[in-house]
């Protein structure tokens, strides 16, 4: 026979393998290997030192947005107007390097515009108590006209007496690694330990799996709610600085549609449009699957019309998943 | 002295009187069943207790100290908690997670505040054993049954030393053998010193758990007695009105 305390002391029986096969993540980081695999034996190009460069550097973008996204996801939201932000972040700094101010200030305007795009986001979702997906399809569109409205709609190649610097942060790199992927890098590394050892991240979570029981325990629900879009626009804004130094020049037209890529990252790597479950690895998994694929038709010579097709069979496959694995859990 | 005094309370919702000059003393660790039909303003005198609302008139004391409590979390600091009908728990979390949510012990990391898990696990713990409910601290509580989950859900009561502990019609919804685990639980709370107050419609739970009944009946307190001096019938009684006052 067995105690109370033995019994109340035993953790449930999965065995470290048995919890490893079961997560999605696996599932989809053992997709985007075998695709890698099967790239590098059917084409000559896949495998070269430029353009594994390229697709590393690609997906750290969307990689960067797709933990914000995560973050928003896990707490019941959405956030769509992230493209938005990356344009408005793009276009602020380098209207201002170009007008002749130094990176470092122009860059700390750009991420402020982004917060300030974030901040909206919040008040009126969290006090306002309007619904996400209608606050930030508003502002998918607002951000992104005022983009145009700072630019005059031009194209901005010349970025003022640190030009150098900023193509040098966002294009350049450092012992073989493009500068995105340290910045996505530290930012996993970083939001991993916020999400399980922090109190935010404890209420994120919370505020995800039962928003009315965390308003009752007294959890601050709306502050940490605009935290949280401020935190998206945030990883947008910095995607969207890297972005600039990455290309060279800013138009109005960068980041758009960016929002259904940076989604279906966070999903295929196992947040919860429902709420309540997401990791920051999961997001980054998710976005390395996306962009081998994207490169894959790249190489294969498949019209790049299929993108879409893929990204949105995706998406539907990765909810799709959930749903039977929850049905499997239930009975 | 009496845990909770209830001195005059009335409340009225604009020309609805929800209740009208309610007195009511609850002893330590006495566990109450408040009754009445449909709308007789059971719930809202709880609320008004928890700090939802603030009564039109009337005064309100524990332990002996006035107190005036304008939101929720005034009267969780002066030692009120409330076990909501639905739990109120995050099934996304573990049991723990959801014991500490809202007041998460931390410790420091090189400076940096993180979370404590560890005492987190053994407190949890510790309060499951002291309520007897073979429950695991690090089990997701989707995963968990209904008496489980009624074990979070207090749990969480004893962890801010609640002195009382407020259930409104935790058993409406739920399985008889969970119903046992309900009232088993009720009982350790009291054992602990803790006074319940219960509303529930079901008759034989009320009986089983309760030391003292009280009868609500259109705003007016009818009834407020030991359960050793009445029954089942003079309950149902004065509920319906067809027995007038006891
Ligand atoms: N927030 C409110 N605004 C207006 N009227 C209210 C409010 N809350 C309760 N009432 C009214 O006060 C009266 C008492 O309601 P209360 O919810 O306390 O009844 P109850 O005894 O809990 O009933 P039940 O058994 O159905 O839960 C009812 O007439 C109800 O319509
Ligand atoms: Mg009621």
């Amino acid at each position: 026979m067995t105690t109370l305390e033995q019994a109340i002391g035993h953790s449930q029986h999965h065995s470290p393998v048995s919890r490893i096969v079961n997560s999605q993540i696996f599932w989809v980081f053992a997709a985007a290997v075998l695709a890698c695999i099967a790239l590098s034996l059917l084409t000559d190009s896949f495998a070269t030192q430029r353009n594994l460069f390229n697709v590393t550097r690609n997906f750290a973008f969307v990689g960067l947005i797709a933990i914000g996204m995560t973050t928003v996801i896990a707490s019941g939201g959405i956030d769509l107007s992230v493209g938005s932000s990356v344009v408005l972040a793009a276009m602020v700094i380098s209207v201002l390097m170009s007008a002749g101010h130094p990176f470092w200030i122009s860059a700390i305007v750009a991420l402020a515009a982004a917060a300030a795009v974030g901040f909206t986001n919040g008040i009126l979702i969290a006090y306002v108590g309007m619904p996400a997906f209608v606050v930030t399809l508003g502002m998918l569109s607002a951000a992104r006209s005022l983009a145009m409205v700072l630019s005059n709609n031009k194209m901005i190649w010349e970025f003022g007496p640190d030009h150098d610097l900023l193509l040098w942060i966002g294009g350049g790199s450092t012992l073989g690694l493009p500068h995105p992927i340290y910045a996505l890098a530290l930012l996993t590394i970083v939001m991993s330990v916020v999400y399980r050892w922090t109190r935010w991240g404890q209420y994120v979570f919370a505020i995800g799996g039962n928003e009315h029981a965390a308003t009752l325990t007294g959890i601050p629900v709306k502050r940490i709610k605009v935290s949280i879009y401020m935190f998206s626009a945030l990883t947008a804004g910095v995607a969207g600085i890297l972005m600039a130094g990455w290309l060279g020049s800013v138009t109005t037209n960068l980041g758009q549609a960016m929002e259904l890529t940076v989604i279906a990252a966070a999903v295929i790597g196992g947040a919860n449009l429902a709420g309540g479950q997401g990791t920051a690895l999961g997001a980054v998994i998710g976005a390395l699957l996306i962009e081998v694929i994207r490169n894959s038709l790249i190489l294969l010579g498949i019209s790049t019309f299929w993108q879409g097709m893929f990204i949105g069979c995706f998406i539907i496959i990765a909810v799709a998943f959930d749903r039977i694995r929850n049905l499997g859990s239930q009975d | 002295m009496s845990r909770l005094s209830l001195r005059g309370i009335s409340k009225s919702f604009g020309a609805i009187q929800a209740l009208s000059d309610v007195s009511l003393d609850i002893a330590p660790g006495e566990v109450l069943g408040l009754m009445g039909d449909n709308g007789a303003g059971k719930s809202t005198l709880v609320k008004i207790v928890a700090g939802n609302f603030r009564p039109s008139q009337g005064a309100m004391s524990i332990d002996g100290d006035q107190v005036d409590f304008h939101k929720p979390l005034d009267a969780q600091r002066g030692g009120v908690e409330v076990v909501y009908q639905d739990l109120a728990l995050c099934d996304n979390l573990t049991a723990a997670s959801n014991v500490f949510l809202g007041r998460e012990p931390r410790r420091s990391l090189a400076g940096i505040p993180i979370l404590d898990y560890a005492t987190m696990h053994r407190r949890s713990a510790e309060l499951f054993a002291s309520l007897k409910s073979e429950t695991r601290p690090r089990d997701l509580v989707k995963r968990m049954s209904g008496g489980q989950r009624q074990a979070v859900a207090i749990a969480r009561t004893l962890l801010s030393n609640a002195k009382i502990v407020l259930m409104d019609e935790p058993t409406a919804a739920i399985s008889v053998r969970q119903v046992a685990e309900v009232l088993d639980l009720i009982h350790r709370l009291s054992d602990q010193g803790i006074s319940v107050v219960l509303i529930s419609h079901r008759m034989p739970d009320v009986f089983a758990v309760c030391s003292r009944i009280a009868v609500l009946r259109r705003g007016k307190l009818v009834c407020s007695k030991p359960a050793n001096d009445s029954s089942p019938e003079e309950v149902t009684g004065l509920i319906t009105g067809a027995i007038e006052m006891a």
